[in-house]
């Protein structure tokens, strides 16, 4: 009864939307309904953060049609944070290989995107755009969970 | 015949919104906004437009596990006293024929997982089966105990009975019966407290790590059926204890086991909100205890309701 009485006290959580992004979806067959396959290639976990922030009840970004899944063969995206380590780099190339079509790849912050602060290191292997084809990006060190927000819903378009 | 149609097209197209119902009442609940209840429709349509995937090394059990799946799940659908208890298959509606054919689904499942040959599939296969023979003694022996009164094991005559005699309902036997098969509907359906349907860890999971390797077409027709037997058995529970309105003209009966579905799946997603999730080696202890309660609402309709 506790509990009832904070859901009755607590109410809606969720911001209110704001307008939808400008633009066609990348990928129209993936209209309405995105699932995501989150892959860490070597990130700081600052990113990863902020993904749980997107997917918390404040910015709830499944209200968009975006939710993640525990399998690459459930998933219509990756979501691939930090700089592709050595170690990562097949690991990365093979989840890629298990997503049916059609597929999108998500480079999520500066590491992803052009290595960062990790740039020239030695474990590095290369920024996400190296190893597979990237077809949105998101800036940010890490990027705010909005922004987030906004690359998923140009995904599904909602 | 229209009758039994119009069950499987109603439960067919309805489940997936009953899904999204009850995955909007827990966003509510969590203070979420919600994806809406077209959610799952949006997803199964996405998923039939993705490309088919069989691993490599699979074989016939994981290609047919998801037709055997859907298959089974459209057969009870027919057959189960829903909006009307005259069906075509009679022989079928039998209760032991029904709960038959969901294992029999359960198992396919099960074998196309191990078929996959990973780590995850075959402790997924092996979970479900733990939980599986732990789940068809009790709804067998759940519905025997109201067919007791009845006389017979056709799950359409027993729905028929009540609904002749609504009072009949209020039986010590119904109680516990009622009990049990609430249990093990969570359990068979893969919800908290048994299993989280929206899991990531690998580790917890029961339903969901047997279906990984499923891509495409065929995971939309496991994710289908599973919304299937999720109304099916909520159906089942709400035509055994509560079949106001099985006698009604048709259109009406399917309007009025609609709002009972709904409702009733309404209830079992608002009561996961306080739940959590069981350690995976206390699941046994709470099926034994509702195969226990089964068996002791078999005992009260020997000693009350012999008739």
């Amino acid at each position: 009864m506790n509990l009832w009485k904070k859901i009755r006290k607590t109410g809606r959580v969720a911001e209110p939307a704001p307008p939808r992004p400008e633009g066609e979806p990348p990928e129209p067959r993936l209209a309405g309904s995105v699932q995501i396959r989150h892959v860490d290639a070597g990130s700081c976990n600052g990113c990863e953060l902020e993904i749980a922030s997107v997917f918390g009840p404040v910015h709830d970004a499944e209200r968009y049609g975006a939710r993640l899944v525990a399998s690459p063969r459930h998933a219509d995206a990756l979501l691939v944070t930090g700089p592709v380590t050595r170690n990562m780099e097949s690991a990365l190339r093979r989840t890629y290989e298990a997503v049916p079509e059609p597929k999108v790849v998500i480079a999520l912050g500066d590491c992803a995107r052009n290595c960062g602060v990790f740039a020239d290191a030695y474990g590095v292997a290369g920024a996400v755009g190296d190893v597979v084809p990237v077809d949105v990006e998101v800036p940010g060190c890490p990027p705010r969970p909005e922004d987030i927000t906004k690359a998923l819903r140009g995904l599904t378009g909602r | 015949m229209i009758g039994a149609a119009a069950q499987v097209v109603l439960i067919g197209v309805g489940s997936p919104f009953l899904v999204g119902l009850m995955r909007q009442v827990r966003a509510r609940l969590e203070g979420r906004a919600g994806a809406g209840i077209a959610q799952p429709m949006r997803d199964l349509r996405k998923l039939l437009r993705k490309e088919p995937i069989a691993p490599h090394g699979t074989g016939w059990p994981f290609r047919a596990a998801p037709l055997v799946l859907a298959a089974t799940a459209l057969v009870v659908a027919a057959v189960g006293p829903f909006a009307t208890t005259d069906s075509p298959l009679d022989p079928a509606a039998d209760l032991f024929a029904v709960t038959a054919l969901l294992a029999l689904g359960t198992v396919a499942l099960a074998l196309g997982g191990l078929d996959t040959g990973t780590a995850f599939g075959g402790m997924g296969a092996s979970r479900e089966m733990t939980v599986m023979a732990l789940v068809e003694p009790t709804i067998l022996l759940a519905a025997f105990a109201l067919s007791i009164r009845v006389g017979s094991t056709n799950l359409g005559q027993i729905a028929a009975s009540v609904a002749e005699d609504p009072l009949s309902v209020i039986s010590p036997v119904s109680l516990l019966a009622a009990v049990a098969l609430i249990i093990v509907t969570m359990a068979e359906t893969g919800r908290i407290p048994v299993d989280n349907p929206s899991t990531h860890l690998e580790l917890t999971m029961i339903h969901e790590a047997m279906v990984l390797e499923y891509a495409g077409p065929d995971l939309a027709l496991i994710e289908w059926a599973s919304a299937m037997r999720l109304t099916v058995l909520l159906g089942l529970f709400a035509g055994l204890f509560t079949p106001w309105g099985i006698t009604l003209a048709l259109p009406l009966a399917l309007a009025v086991f609609a709002v009972k579905v709904a409702v009733l799946g309404a209830l079992l997603a608002a009561a996961e909100v306080f739940m959590a999730k069981l350690r995976l080696f206390r699941v046994p202890e709470l099926l034994a205890g509702s195969f226990l309660l089964a068996l002791l609402a078999v005992a009260a309709s020997f000693f009350l309701e012999r008739a």
